[in-house]
């Protein structure tokens, strides 16, 4: 299956690119899988990810927890706590 | 219910107003507007912002509000792109019959915005770039509408 990946602000930066489509094993299943296989990319995916507990994530534009299933087509985003207002 | 995101620069007063109009039952209005705070060597902030979320998340929190107070119209704006300091850079108002909606669906509206809407600030300073940290006493106040 394939998912679109995004990536936000630092968490961009260190991965080295804002977007990117990305095939997946299919035991690659929830998000904190795919944290896992993604860290596995790069030199730089393992510099924004190595730290799950300092990104967040929404999967089809709605925040979720690491145990959220992803599903072939979803687009899941990774970026920081938000600081807007 | 007006939300929008926009890179341009808004006119509080005119948004005020769009919301007043022609109306009778309105009682009160509670208008926001945020600012670039600068000292620290600030020179400029640009907000990041996820497009294809960002409209969403700001129209459910909006929505949010219209369901938890007596609301007769809500507006949200907030820019994204390179700011100075001194420039606006978000704006909440909430219309309501009575002051006490109007003043705590406003607080909810920035509480909520401030932790739960797709935006990041990257500040320049003298010192280089750097990305704001979220903070502790923003989750607390969010925390406080659960």
């Amino acid at each position: 299956m394939a998912v679109d990946v995004l990536y936000f602000a630092w968490v961009r930066q260190r991965v080295g690119t804002g977007a990117e489509s990305i095939s997946l094993p299919t035991d690659v299943n929830s998000v904190s899988a795919l944290i896992t296989h993604l860290q596995s990319l790069s030199d730089g995916h393992e510099a924004g990810l190595h730290q799950p507990e300092r990104i967040r994530v929404s999967v089809n534009q709605e925040f979720v927890a690491l145990d959220h299933p992803v599903n072939d087509g979803d687009e899941v985003a990774f970026f920081p706590p938000v600081t807007g207002g | 219910m007006k939300v929008l995101v926009q890179e341009a620069d808004f006119d509080p007063q005119a948004l005020a107003d769009a919301m007043t109009n022609m109306r009778v039952d309105a009682g009160a209005l509670t208008t926001f507007t945020g600012f670039v705070r600068g000292g620290d060597g600030l020179k400029a902030m640009t907000l990041e912002h996820y497009p294809a979320m960002t409209q969403k998340a700001l129209e459910k929190i909006a929505h949010e509000a219209m369901t938890r107070w007596p609301l007769l119209d809500v507006t949200v704006v907030h820019r994204y792109g390179r700011l100075q300091p001194g420039e606006r850079i978000v704006f909440v108002a909430t219309l309501s019959a009575h002051r006490k909606a109007a003043f705590e669906a406003a607080e909810f509206l920035m509480d909520w915005l401030k932790t739960k809407a797709p935006f990041w600030k990257l500040e320049e300073g003298a010192d280089g770039e750097h990305w704001v940290d979220a903070k502790a006493a923003d989750d607390d106040a969010a925390k406080r509408w659960e």
